[in-house]
Parts: C-alpha cells; structure tokens; sequence
C-alpha cells in the first residue's frame, strides 16, 4: 500500500484535564477532501492545531508521508497551508504589502501568480488598501489568497466558509475542486455539509467525550 | 537501574514511595536538629567577637544553603521535565519552588535579625549575601506567579521550566556581580571566610545543615504527594485510592 | 538512482538555500516590523516620554543641586532606562498573537529561531535606540562629564540589547496572558541586575576619568551571550505558549 500524504494514529487531545477526543486514526492521500464535523466545543479546533503540529497530542501521533511530523516539522510546514480563526493581518499595513510579506518569509510565488490569485479571488483592486479597511469577508479572501500562494500540498483550514458571501463560498468550492485535482488534499472543519461538485467529501464525525 | 528509575517515575508507585520514606527523613531530621541546637547553643563556646550573636548561623547558613540547592533543583528537574517530558520532574520543579522560596525568605529574616547587633540596622544594602538572596527571593517570587498565571497545568509546568533554566545562570551571574560590586563599596559581611572555626562550633553547623536537608527532602515527598494527586486526580489508581480512604472513614 | 548526480546537484542547491533561510526570514521579519513601527509612531514614542518624565521627576523628588545629581545621575538614567524599555514588551507578542501572525510565524516552516532574533532585534531599534540617544541628552543635564558619554551610549546599547533579549524570553512565555505587564517586569528585572551593575559602573568609571575596560567587557559578554542564547529560549517559549 502506498503511504498516505498525511495521517494520525490513535490521537487523544485533551483540553485542560478534559479528554476531547480519544482513539481517533485518519489516512489523507493525494487527491483527498476530508471535512470535520462536529457541533462547537467538541474539539474541532483543538483537532485541527494537532493536526497542524502546533499542539501535541496526549497520546497519538501525526505523520507527514509517513514519518511523525515531530522528526521533520519544518518541511511538514513548508508543505502546509493553515487557514486559522485569526486571518494574521496587519491592518496598518496594506493588502500587498501582507501579501509579499508572507511570499519573502516563506519565498514561493512569482509576481504574476500574486496578480493571478488576487483576481481570482475578486481583490485585485483592493491591493493598495491598508488591511484595517477591508470588510470581514475580504479579510477571509485575503487569508484564502495565502493559503493558495502558499503552493502547499496540504491544506489545514478551520471554518473557511464563514464570513463569506454566496459567490465567496462558491469559490471556496472550486478552489478545493482544483486543488484536490492538482494531487493536493484539504481537511477543513464547518459546521455544515459541504458538498463539492464532481469530488467526494470524506466526513469524519467523533463523539465528543463533554 | 533505568528500569528502577522508570519505575520510580511512575505516579502510583512514587507516590506510595514517597509516603513512606517521607517520615523517616522527618523523624532523622527532628532528631539531628534536636542534637545540632543543643551542641550549637549550649555546648559550642562563645565567638569572642561576635558574642552569643553568632549562633544564629545554625539556622542562617542552612537556610541560605536550601535556598541556593532548591533553585539548582528546580532548575535542574526543569530540563528533565522539558526534555524527556517527564510529568514527574515538572512536579519535583513545582514543589521545590514554594519551598525554597521559604527557605530563602528564613536566610533574608535570619540574617537581618542577626546583621542588627552586628550592623545596627536591620538591612544592610551593601552585603552582598543579604542582595543576592533577595534577588534570588524575586527570581523565586517570578517563577511562581509566572506558573499562578496559567490555568493549564502543562503550559505552566513548561513555561515555568524554561524560566527556571534562564534563572539558574542568572544566580551565577548575580552572585557574582553583587561579590564585585559590594567589593567596590566596602561591603561589610559579616561573616568573614578566611577565619577558621574551632570544631565546637563546625560540627554543630555541618549536622544542622545535614539536618535542614532531610527536613527539606521530608517538605520535598509531602509537597510532592499532594501534586501528583492533583495531577493523576482522574486516574484509576487515584479514584480506587480516594475510595479505600472514603470506606477507611 | 539513475541520476544520482543530478541528485546531489539539486541537493547542493536545496543545502545552500536552507543554509541562506534563515537570514531571509531574518530580513523579512525586519523589514515588516519596522514598516509597522513607521505606521504606529506611538510606540516609538510613548516610552521616550515615559523616560522624560521620570527623569524630570528625580530632581524634584531628591534634589537639583548639581552635585548631587552628578552622584545620582548615571544611576537614574540607568534606572529609568531599563523601565522605560519594559513597556513595549507586553505588546511584543501580544499583538502577533491576538491577529494569528504567530501561528503563522510558528508554522512558516522557517527557523522560528531566526524570527525570534529579527523581533529581538527590531525591538531595540524601534524602542530602545531612540531610548539610549535620548538618554545621553538627559544625562549631559545630569552633569555627567562629556567623555563619560561614549560609554554612557555603548554601555547602555548593550545592556538595552540583553534587556530587549531577556525581556522577549519574558513575553514570549507571558502571551495570552490577561494583563501580563506587571508579571513580564517581575520577570525580566531580578534577571537585569548584572546588566545594571556592570553599566552604571562603568558609567561612573568614565565620569571620573578611569579606565572602563573591566566593566565593558563584561557587560559585552552578557550581551553577547544574551543575544545568542536568548532567541532560542524566546522560539522555545512561543511553541510553548501556543501549544
């Protein structure tokens, strides 16, 4: 059997002394659209920043084409888009200049591509606004348009519908469909179904231990 | 020996471990401290300098020993705990905190009860034993208020262990320091190493210190009980544990 | 296998950009910082009044007679230096993480290390540079002799240095923290004391026209040491603080 892209093993997360989640095991391959579902306060996010190596588990391990994340946690990074509640913006800076910051940090995408996205994603007008101007919505296109430059096999995203408008979260829908199309795989948490034309959605629900 | 070692880390058996041994250091304890006070009080000769003042050292320099040995612990349990992330050693560095932050407050006390019929004032800026044991009360006053500020027992245990271990080449380099600078202000300290004391009186003190060691080391096993409890609170060994005690009542 | 040798090739070009990484989001981290502290000039600002005002509070409270501020003066500049720098400190990492830029920072897949640095570095530029020239304005009115004031500049740069260092360690451990400024100076000033008595010494040393270099370099080698091992501590603490 092939090894997976991305995969957990028998993880228990915890939050403060209370169990969240015990036992849970998943396998990502190429290509794959897993969604966690789950009403709030079951672990969701705390799922999501394990899966990401920011929280370790109690117990459990996460691996990175077959190896533990923990042994090789800045190339499992830099093959990882993470989409978190808080955009990371700076609002006095403005749109392009948060944009280039993150291409000179983590060093991808060429100007075109940039110019590309940002239309894509409907903000190509807006690049000279200061970040604190933009409306909840943009903000969330504006953290969609670095999970694309990221050029990242792997995307993490916690609740990437919300604040969006109808043609927003369509577009959230075709940007999937594209990536899991280009081999890469997204796990993304909502509170509601998601269906994506033409890929299956795999769900993964748990039994919150409240 | 690593399997012993293991062995000992593990809650259910440290933690019967440490009630065991924990009054036998007291019971050693009170009986040498017992001894050291009579040979230091009564038996020991007068300092023909210092007069009976003197005789503070039985509890001054014990203290102030604790107080430097129970940081070097913490710290040291510290690195374990953040390295090996052993739960145990975090414990060790929790427990050690309150109480070496005691002994360092006993040794501050001390020695201003006994710097007033030598200086004639209760605090003496200049000693620089007397600033770096007060400085080392901050370093132990930071340490816990850093862990008091989290509620989540992992994150405090680990954001205190790094503190600890930037706080333990901190006491060097203030020892240190201080040393040089009350030497450039004709710091007074009251005790002066190079005179030699007759063994009247160094037997008296190497058992007290002896002695506030075990004390210590029976502080260190209850303080670490009552933790590990608190840690392992939702585990089967301590629930089967509360029950027995609950029918025992 | 079969070509091995093109392999090794791109592993050379991949060895040589991991090795350049870090001065890259060294650079990055920098740049941005400091286009933001360009934005929010406050916060470049407010300690330096901070500092006027308790230096102007020190004639009043003990006394202008210039002999006395001469004997006092290095101390307070010292002093009110060191408390000047505290003051950005809480909001170091407190801003990164309350917009998710940390989280970024720590899942960027670059050294965190080197960001730490960059953040340590900007730190002293935007809010404690400005400090240490101000601070030799100040204790020119001190009656602090003109030749003491190159060392009154370099000592206090370095000792700024190791604070804003040490004082990163400090917030990094206390992010997320409610209201964490009180327990960030409990935590960084018992750690300031050789800083404080190795600078004010030398300071002394000058104004009475003896020779510095004991003090100096010893205060060179804890901001050395402070520079080094600091930013290390500081990434260690941030993985700590978001887990």
């Amino acid at each position: 059997m092939e090894t997976p892209l991305f995969s957990a093993h028998e993880l228990a997360v915890f939050r403060g002394e209370r169990c969240l989640i015990q036992g849970l095991s998943l396998d990502v391959a190429a290509g794959d659209i897993v969604h966690l579902v789950g009403p709030n306060g079951c672990g969701k996010t705390s799922l999501m920043r394990v899966f990401a190596g920011l929280a370790t588990p109690e117990r459990g391990d996460v691996h990175w084409r077959g190896a533990p994340i923990r042994s090789r946690l800045p190339e499992f990074h830099q093959n990882l888009a993470w989409l978190g509640h808080a955009a990371g913006l700076k609002g006095d800076l403005t749109l392009d200049e948060n944009i280039r910051f993150d291409n000179a940090l983590r060093r991808r995408a060429t100007p075109e591509r940039m110019t590309e996205v940002l239309e894509r994603l409907g903000l190509a007008n807006r690049r000279d606004v200061a970040a604190r101007g933009l409306s909840a919505g943009q903000r969330r296109r504006l953290a969609l348009a670095r999970v694309m430059l990221s050029d990242a096999a792997l995307w993490l995203l916690d609740e990437p519908f919300t604040n969006l408008d109808d043609s927003g979260q369509n577009l959230v829908r075709e940007l999937f469909r594209d990536h899991a199309a280009a081999a890469g795989a997204i796990v993304f948490a909502a509170h509601s179904a998601v269906e994506i034309e033409g890929r299956p959605v795999r769900r993964l629900a748990w039994q919150g231990h409240g | 020996m690593w399997k012993w070692f293991h062995q000992l880390a593990s809650p259910p058996h440290f933690y019967r471990l440490a009630g065991l041994w924990a009054p036998w250091f007291m019971g050693a304890a009170l009986v040498l401290m017992a001894y050291s006070l009579y040979a230091g009080l009564v038996l020991a000769p007068m300092d023909y300098q210092q007069k009976d003042a003197f005789r503070i050292i039985y509890v001054h320099v014990p203290s102030a020993y604790l107080s430097l040995m129970a940081y070097t612990m913490m710290a040291v349990a510290s690195a374990i705990g953040l390295i090996w992330r052993m739960k145990l050693a975090h414990a060790v560095a929790a427990s050690a905190a309150p109480i070496g932050a005691s002994f360092t407050f006993l040794a501050l006390f001390t020695g201003s009860v006994w710097g007033y019929p030598m200086w004639g004032t209760w605090w003496e800026w200049s000693d620089p034993r007397m600033m770096t044991e007060l400085i080392l009360l901050f370093l132990y006053l930071g340490y816990m208020a850093l862990r008091a500020a989290f509620e989540d027992r992992k994150r405090a245990d680990r954001a205190g262990a790094v503190l600890a271990i930037v706080g333990v080449v901190n006491v060097v380099l203030v020892h240190y320091s201080v040393e040089w600078w009350s030497s450039l202000h004709q710091g007074q300290t009251i005790m002066n190493e190079n005179a030699t004391m007759p063994a009247s009186m160094l037997t008296p003190l190497l058992t007290m210190i002896l002695a506030f060691t075990l004390f210590f080391g029976a502080l260190m096993f209850s303080r670490l009980r009552g933790e590990v409890l608190l840690r392992e609170s939702n585990a089967r060994w301590v629930r089967r544990l509360v029950a027995e005690e609950a029918a025992h009542a | 296998m079969a070509d091995g040798a093109r392999d090794t090739a791109v592993g050379a070009v991949r060895l040589r950009e991991a090795a350049l990484q870090p001065f890259a989001s060294f650079a990055a981290v920098l740049s941005r910082e400091l286009q933001l502290a360009v934005r929010r000039p406050a916060d470049v600002l407010n300690p330096l009044f901070f500092f006027a005002v308790v230096a102007t509070l020190f004639p009043l409270a003990v006394s202008p007679l210039p002999q006395v501020l001469e004997v006092i003066g290095p101390g307070i500049v010292w002093v009110a230096a060191l408390l000047a720098a505290l003051l950005p400190l809480n909001g170091l990492f407190g801003q990164d993480f309350d917009d998710g830029t940390l989280e970024h920072y720590v899942m960027s897949g670059q050294s965190l290390v080197a960001i730490c640095f960059a953040k340590t570095v900007a730190l002293w530029l935007v809010a404690a540079l400005p400090l240490v020239l101000v601070s030799s304005l100040v204790a020119e009115t001190y009656r602090l002799p003109l030749q003491a004031l190159p060392v009154l500049v370099l000592a206090l740069g370095v000792g700024s240095f190791a604070l804003c260092a040490l004082g990163a360690v400090a917030a990094a451990l206390t992010v997320g923290v409610q209201r964490a400024s009180a327990l960030i100076a409990l935590l960084v000033l018992p750690l300031m004391v050789p800083v404080l008595i190795f600078g004010t010494r030398a300071v002394s040393l000058a104004a009475a026209g003896d020779p510095v270099a004991g003090p100096v370099y010893l205060l060179l080698a804890i901001g050395l040491a402070a520079a080094l091992l600091a930013p290390i501590a500081t990434a260690l603490a941030l993985r700590i603080s978001l887990d």
